[in-house]
């Protein structure tokens, strides 16, 4: 019988857990070792933001946290490949992307510690960037609706949204690398493919052999790369955002890595997914095997990682202190933001919550 | 100058503002070439191009979320859901998206979007074409929901909520698309958001509706006039935020109200202004307030739609129940 479509799905990967390099054509940026090293630091730095917010939640000074443990060279990769000018539209667990792009841990601490000045990321290019998505997979059509507004203004720009492998079942997701396609608009869309969505493992997420061919169906170019594996993550980021960039259009892009915390602290992973597969995860940590790499070319050793601990850790002291210092926002707040200008009926329910902080009653 | 039609008023607002602001953009199921399966859009594509006239792809999620990521970048996106009974998927992007990012990052991104869409019954349209669900939106705060009733409001209500800095939903009653025209200069002036229009003065009791039912309304105005009954008439245009000091003095001059609205009774916006009228203006009342509305059923396919919508005779008849109260 006749074929009317078929489609291979690529996977790449340069450096294996171990550390060891297994393909030659590795690209220019991972052979200068200034920038891998820079790429390793923030990884390291997530890492450490991520285990201070954990112990922020556990001593009761934040709310619920989604923690980004093992996900470093996913999210870093995606974050460095990025120009300040484009713009991020991410979920809510890529901060290693976000902190590359300025978004301060103050910041984020400050949002899941329940206060919406959080989103309200002060250094550019975030500035520019989404705020956390919480409702999965709609951030992908803000990145669309983005992409859209820079073909219209003849901007080199792209729009980037990230999404998770239970996100990619959501009709958004599919929604936005559709219109991009049929628009041919400069997106790029990530799956951040940890293998579980809370307690649901890929598997019951969808039968498709990779979550990458889902781009297949909105006739993009689809890659699955290691996840863990930075040069792959930065690798393939920089092609699509260059494709993208030269407005041949959208690509989606697969980062298979693997979630080694909880959905988010209010979750206890143990009741769904045995050790032993986690033991095996950290066998494949992002983190070590960069610091591998780096090792053997000598660009990092003992005494340089002992200062980038202390370096990271006098950081989030500085960025909790901040947190925690920051004043609760006035009452008025909860009003100020509905709208441009607070219409004269809300301003009269604002009136009414401000005469009790006054003690009027 | 010629006299247009309430669907034509729609079409003049577009293109006067797409004229005159580059950053304003038309999308969503059959607006391009078709001009729209109402033709609000016809015409425009050829002028300003398929880019700023899209065509999307068969998906009102996509329609609804593209629109707040154009109006993120600083575009002024007018997006058609082609029936309010299709506007369900559209609902996360506008509660959780539309309505909400300025709050959720203090104001560091905002939606400028309009959500338009053919809205009511009374065409004999096919099931799920004939919707009213304003009430819908109304509780989601950080929109506005405006519903034109004539071509001179449908012109400046749109240019309105095309310039205004949030999202606008924005309901043309389709059963009076083309039921009369007037002359509307196409002078690109706005009429004012969040403000009622009295549009007829009364002693006696006060007639607050909004859409089609306008037009029930003013003939049940005439017909309680010939009774010796005196009508004010308040189109409220704008349910949210809400002009209630319009509604209020209005009561308190005629101590009777009766509110009339297509979606069904409980819950309808209807609830809001009697609940709002017995907590501000209870003493004022002579009578209690009275709804006539569609009733707590869906609305039925067309061969019975008409004895769902609310008629001159059911708003009559309530208005001199109102007036035999006291």
């Amino acid at each position: 019988m006749p074929i009317a479509a078929s489609f291979e799905i690529e996977y790449l990967q340069y450096l294996d857990a171990d550390g060891k390099l297994v393909r030659k054509d590795l690209p220019a940026f991972a052979k200068d070792m200034e920038t891998m090293v820079k790429l390793y630091k923030l990884m390291v730095s997530t890492r450490v933001f991520d285990a201070k917010s954990i112990a922020l939640q556990r001593t009761g000074k934040l709310g619920t946290y989604a923690s980004c443990l093992g996900h470093e060279a996913a999210h870093v990769g995606i974050g460095s490949a990025m120009k300040p000018e484009d713009v991020l539209a991410p979920s809510y667990r890529e901060y290693g992307a976000q902190l590359f792009r300025g978004v301060q841990p103050r910041e984020v601490y400050m949002y899941w510690g329940g206060d919406e000045r959080g989103n309200d990321y002060q250094n550019e290019p975030a500035r520019h960037d989404f705020a956390w998505s919480v409702p999965i997979g709609t951030q992908c059509l803000h990145a669309a609706g983005s992409a859209l507004a820079f073909k219209i203004r003849k901007e080199k720009r792209v729009a980037v949204c990230t999404i998770g492998d239970g996100g990619s079942s959501k009709g958004d997701f599919y929604g936005a690398i559709n219109i991009a396609g049929a628009q041919t608009l400069p997106m790029v869309a990530v799956i951040v493919n940890n293998q579980w969505a809370i307690s649901v493992p890929r598997r019951i997420q969808s039968s498709a052999k990779t979550l990458a061919q889902k781009g297949i169906a909105a006739g993009l170019p689809s890659i699955q790369v290691d996840g863990n594996d930075i040069i792959a993550v930065r690798k393939a980021m920089e092609d699509a955002l260059d494709r993208a960039r030269r407005g041949e259009g959208a690509s989606v892009i697969e980062c298979v890595t693997y979630r080694l915390g909880d959905h988010t602290t209010a979750d206890d992973a143990r009741r769904y997914r045995e050790d032993a597969e986690v033991k095996d995860a950290w066998t494949k940590d992002p983190v070590k095997r960069l610091r591998i790499y780096l090792e053997a070319h000598k660009a990092w050793n003992e005494k340089k990682e002992k200062a980038l601990q202390e370096e990271c850790g006098d950081w989030m002291d500085n960025e909790v202190n901040a947190y925690l210092e920051s004043k609760v926002q006035p009452v008025s707040a909860m009003f100020d933001y509905t709208f441009a200008e607070v219409p004269a009926d809300l301003a009269k329910q604002r009136e009414l919550a401000l005469s009790f902080e006054k003690g009027a009653h | 100058m010629a006299a247009i039609t309430l669907i034509e008023a729609v079409t003049q607002a577009l293109a006067y503002e797409m004229q005159h602001d580059d950053s304003v953009v038309v999308l969503g199921e059959d607006v391009g070439v078709n001009g729209g399966v109402f033709r609000a859009t016809v015409g425009l594509q050829e002028k300003f191009g398929e880019l700023r006239v899209l065509d999307t792809p068969l998906d009102e999620t996509t329609i609804a979320g593209v629109t707040v990521g154009l109006a993120a970048q600083g575009m002024k996106p007018v997006a058609e859901a082609q029936f309010e009974g299709f506007i369900y998927p559209m609902m996360e992007q506008i509660a959780c998206h539309a309505a909400r990012l300025r709050n959720r990052t203090r104001g560091r991104i905002t939606v400028p979007a309009v959500f338009r869409a053919p809205w009511g019954g009374g065409i004999r349209a096919p099931e799920h074409h004939s919707e009213a669900n304003e009430h819908l939106f109304t509780n989601i705060p950080g929109l506005r929901v405006v519903l034109p009733s004539s071509p001179a409001r449908a012109y400046g209500l749109l240019l309105a909520a095309i310039r205004d800095p949030d999202p606008v939903m924005f309901f043309e009653p389709k059963r009076i698309y083309r039921q009369y025209k007037e002359e509307v200069p196409d002078d690109g002036e706005a009429l004012p958001l969040d403000v009622c229009f009295v549009l007829r003065d009364g002693t006696d009791v006060t007639l607050v509706t909004w859409g089609a039912q306008v037009k029930e309304t003013l003939e049940a105005a005439d017909a309680l006039a010939e009774e010796g009954i005196s009508a004010e008439v308040i189109d409220v245009a704008t349910l949210t935020p809400l002009d209630f000091d319009t509604i209020a003095e209005s009561v308190q001059k005629t101590g009777r109200c009766v509110i009339v609205h297509e979606a069904p009774k409980t819950a309808g916006f209807g609830a809001e202004i009697a609940a709002r009228l017995a907590e501000e203006c209870m003493y004022d009342l002579l009578a209690p307030v009275m709804r006539v509305t569609g009733y707590d059923t869906h609305i039925p396919l067309f061969r019975l739609e008409m004895k769902y919508l609310p008629s001159t005779e059911r708003i009559v008849e309530a208005a001199k129940r109102a007036i035999a109260a006291s």
